[in-house]
């Protein structure tokens, strides 16, 4: 009986993952890439521009792409490029760290975001357009 | 005939001091952010940085931008790909960029900040470019990202002047946009809106 009685609790336990995943949309990277040329004012993905180059993005720590002038804030942010947290950054990258000096509002919707978002997955380990990628992000 | 305006005179008078006690500026640069549904994120940028500080590190990460383009469309007219009167036209969006570039240099000057310089060597896929046709892709992908680039800075001036200044050079580039678009064979308006 008491086994019953813990049953409920123990389904929520178990199913919380889930209901927090199934927050978060799933992106389509078709989508993502046309989402992508609003990022090409400033960014490409093999070579800096006003922002820094996207490929090997992915696990890279904010602030160290190589021969890249950064902000301050940006440098100092002790932030990892994955889902979670560029999730957050491009929903207003200005709020998540004060002083970047990527100035834009950011992508409210959150379904754009996880498009954009399994694009950059795909697209910063290409071979084509990012050969210097380790071979372990990919 | 199209008059020539200097989409920044409303802050022509503007002295710094005047700037960082104005509360009608920032009232309107919040109007602008509340019109465009993101008076909370326009009230934070706020909060964490002062307004002029704010301010100026929009302006130049937008000029920081423009040097890069008047850069691009520099490889563009010197590649020998370009023939008239398509090298024309980008001799002329070079000039706008330029003067893009100059007026957000002297605003970031006025507003007592340091502007940034063009960089000695920009990094383009010079490669890949091996007709007209690629030349005025890549020029027109330029011109479409720096569209978005402008609107998402539009909301985050603390300075309703700035967003309407900003709002110019956009509809600007939108233009250089939609004339690559058409220059190319493709539908120069595709849509309705940008983002």
């Amino acid at each position: 009986m008491r086994t019953l009685a813990a049953l409920p609790v123990l389904l929520l336990v178990l199913m919380a993952p889930l209901a927090a995943a199934g927050r978060q949309p799933i992106g389509d990277p078709a989508r993502g890439k046309v989402i992508y040329e609003r990022c090409q004012g400033c960014h490409s993905l093999a070579y800096n521009r006003t922002g820094p180059r996207h490929c090997g993005l992915f696990g890279r720590r904010a602030g160290s792409v190589p021969g890249f002038a950064y902000s301050s804030a940006m440098a100092k942010s002790n932030v990892v490029w994955n889902e979670l947290t560029l999730n957050r950054f491009l929903s207003s990258p200005t709020r998540m760290i004060p002083g970047t000096a990527m100035t834009y509002a950011g992508v409210p919707d959150p379904q754009e975001r996880a498009d954009l978002i399994a694009w950059l997955r795909i697209a910063t380990v290409s071979r084509t357009e990012c050969p210097h990628v380790e071979p372990h992000a990919r | 005939m199209i008059a020539q305006v200097n989409p920044f005179n409303a802050l022509e008078d503007l002295t710094r001091r005047r700037f960082l006690i104005s509360s009608g500026a920032v009232l309107s640069a919040g109007t602008v952010a509340l019109l465009a549904g993101r008076s909370a994120l326009a009230a934070e940028y706020g909060r964490k940085m002062d307004n002029t500080q704010a301010d100026v590190q929009i302006l130049n990460t937008a000029l920081s931008a423009e040097y890069e383009a008047i850069a691009a469309y520099g490889v563009g007219a010197g590649s020998g790909l370009l023939k008239k009167p398509v090298l024309d036209l980008a001799l002329m969006f070079q000039h706008q960029h330029k003067e893009h570039a100059d007026l957000l240099a002297k605003t970031v000057a006025k507003l007592g900040g340091k502007a940034v310089e063009a960089k000695a060597k920009y990094d383009f896929p010079i490669g890949k470019l091996k007709t007209q046709n690629d030349v005025l892709d890549f020029a027109a992908g330029l011109e479409r990202g720096a569209v978005s680039a402008y609107l998402g800075a539009v909301p985050l001036f603390r300075n309703g002047d700035l967003s309407k200044a900003a709002a110019s050079i956009l509809g600007d580039e939108a233009m250089h946009w939609a004339i690559l678009r058409q220059a190319l064979g493709e539908n120069p308006v595709p849509a309705a809106f940008m983002s």
